[in-house]
């Protein structure tokens, strides 16, 4: 359909069965501060759209955690004056792999062992004379058939120097810490959602009285109030829809870049820890879902809340 | 039963006067009538009160024999859809084509567009707007205007017709065909009022008359 004339004479086919114009949107669309208000929703989708991809990274990544940690334990035997640290790593090791559930245990040489030290103490110096506690690192098989408690008792049988450190505490902490970044997350998302549903009813009160004469008319020529609202919550709908798009969108290649530059700090110790925080910093098809998800939810409810902000007016009309 | 029917209705604005008084009248099926009076008289405010846009704050109004006091808006939307309305300033949707104004009484039933073509269409052109029905509200004349207020009015067939000043707009020769429409629609059926304060409108048909003045109504059958 094309405007000429000003806007004033709707040019259109008029071969005999062809529409005359049945169609036509009967809340003029320039008298909805529509621009303004597809504004406003971009901006809230994309802030709930961040997130809840930010929620999804974090749940996403503690999962990661939980599951690679769990799969892990570490032996660690201190030196003790009078005994020989070597045969009791040796002797630990082999209770280690006999033990039911343990797919593999590695000790780690005295060599790697102050390898690991080097970050804290430098280069180049003889650890030959410090007591340095060597490490077992044991992975457990998937199946969960491991009894820590058991391994534990008998490594401090055979070797009393040696205690066993299942990860628990750390992946408890990592754990709540996680799931208090995704509370924090969903809120956020809540709020923003309360904002942007309160936004649209102050846009549907303010299109409603512009528009006051239609709405008048159409009641008075037999429309029923749920068509009135039906007019206004499609129009709405198609807003919310556009906002919403331009504001996933915004959040997934927000998020797309995030990842590109967490990417080029890679292998820094920044980007290591970045990564360790939040795994590939990236959202996964879950994350796009989510987000894509956020959208609609924005959409629908513009159009559920100016429809009821219609109905409501309406209600007090009559 | 009578199509409208006024019994000791009384309005007033606030804690004003009241503007009308004691009004008692029936309007009965297939009757044709004249509201007429003074500017200023309440006329306007007395169809208003028979389209269930106000009030009454006294008195029983019953329209299609139901007293619109204890109505749902379920059945004030059917009862608008038997009545027509001619809008003294045409009440016309300015983004929507002659065509789509006059099929909106249609549109909103949810009658598909297929089915009321030729009828919108007929009638366009009865009323004189056959070339002019693409062309929206503000580029038509105040006569176009009012005839195509009419024909949105008309194209639900009502049973009660309520015309605000019907040829308040146009030319007398015009007026003069408009009037012959409305007695064409009256011979159809429908029960039509015409509020108007033209004497020689009123002087070419023989019908009722109405006069509302200083609050009161006064009937001359």
């Amino acid at each position: 359909m094309s405007s000429t004339d000003g806007g004033t004479t709707r040019a259109r086919a008029q071969a005999d069965g062809g529409s005359l114009g049945g169609g036509a949107a009967l809340v003029p669309a320039r008298s909805i501060a529509g621009r303004a208000l597809i504004t406003v929703i971009a901006i809230m989708t994309f802030l709930a759209a961040i997130a809840a991809g930010a929620a999804q990274i974090v749940a996403s990544a503690s999962a990661q955690w939980t599951s690679s940690i769990a799969r892990e334990a570490t032996i660690q035997i201190k030196p003790r004056t009078g005994r020989d640290i070597d045969a009791d790593v040796a002797r630990a090791t082999t209770i280690a792999r006999a033990a039911p559930g343990v797919a593999e245990a590695r000790a780690y040489t005295r060599q790697e062992a102050e390898r690991l030290l080097e970050p804290w103490l430098g280069k180049g110096l003889d650890l030959g004379e410090l007591p340095v506690p060597r490490l077992i690192v044991v992975k457990l098989n998937p199946d969960g058939r491991a009894d820590l408690a058991v391994l534990g008792r008998e490594l401090a049988a055979a070797a009393p120097g040696a205690t066993l450190d299942d990860h628990r505490l750390w992946v408890s902490r990592l754990g709540t810490m996680a799931n208090a970044v995704v509370i924090v997350a969903v809120a956020l998302v809540l709020l923003v959602l309360v904002a942007t549903a309160l936004a649209v009813a102050f846009a549907t009160r303010g299109a409603v009285s512009a528009n006051r004469d239609i709405v008048e008319v159409l009641h008075f020529i037999g429309a029923e109030d749920s068509y009135i609202s039906g007019e206004f919550g499609r129009h709405f709908l198609r807003l919310g829809l556009e906002g919403g798009a331009i504001g996933g969108l915004g959040a997934i290649l927000c998020l797309w870049f995030a990842g590109l530059i967490a990417g080029r700090f890679q292998a820094t110790p920044g980007g290591d820890q970045i990564e360790a925080l939040f795994g590939g910093f990236s959202i996964g098809w879950g994350g796009l879902v989510i987000i894509i998800i956020v959208g609609l939810i924005v959409a629908g409810l513009t159009a559920y809340m100016s429809r009821q902000t219609v109905a409501r007016h309406l209600a007090g009309l009559s | 039963m009578t199509i409208v029917s006024f019994d000791n209705v009384g309005l007033r604005y606030g804690m004003g006067a009241e503007i009308l008084r004691d009004l008692s009248f029936t309007i009965a099926p297939h009757s044709f009538q004249f509201l007429t009076g003074p500017s200023g008289a309440g006329k306007t405010t007395l169809l208003r009160l028979i389209l269930m846009s106000l009030r009454p704050t006294r008195g029983v109004i019953r329209l299609f024999g139901a007293d619109v006091s204890r109505l749902s808006s379920d059945v004030v939307t059917s009862l608008r859809r038997r009545t027509g309305v001619v809008f003294q300033d045409f009440r016309l949707l300015d983004h929507l084509t002659a065509y789509e104004n006059v099929s909106l009484p249609l549109r909103v039933k949810g009658v598909e567009e297929t089915r009321y073509r030729s009828e919108v269409v007929e009638l366009l052109r009865w009323v004189g707007l056959g070339e002019r029905m693409h062309l929206m509200p503000p580029v038509l004349s105040g006569g176009e205007k009012q005839r195509c207020a009419i024909a949105r009015a008309l194209i639900t067939r009502p049973e009660l017709l309520l015309a605000d000043e019907p040829t308040g707009n146009v030319d007398p020769s015009l007026a003069r065909r408009l009037i012959r429409l409305f007695v064409e629609l009256h011979r159809s059926g429908t029960a039509v009022v015409i509020a108007t304060h033209d004497l020689t409108l009123m002087d070419q048909v023989e019908a009722r008359r109405m006069v509302l003045g200083e609050g009161h109504l006064h009937v001359f059958d």
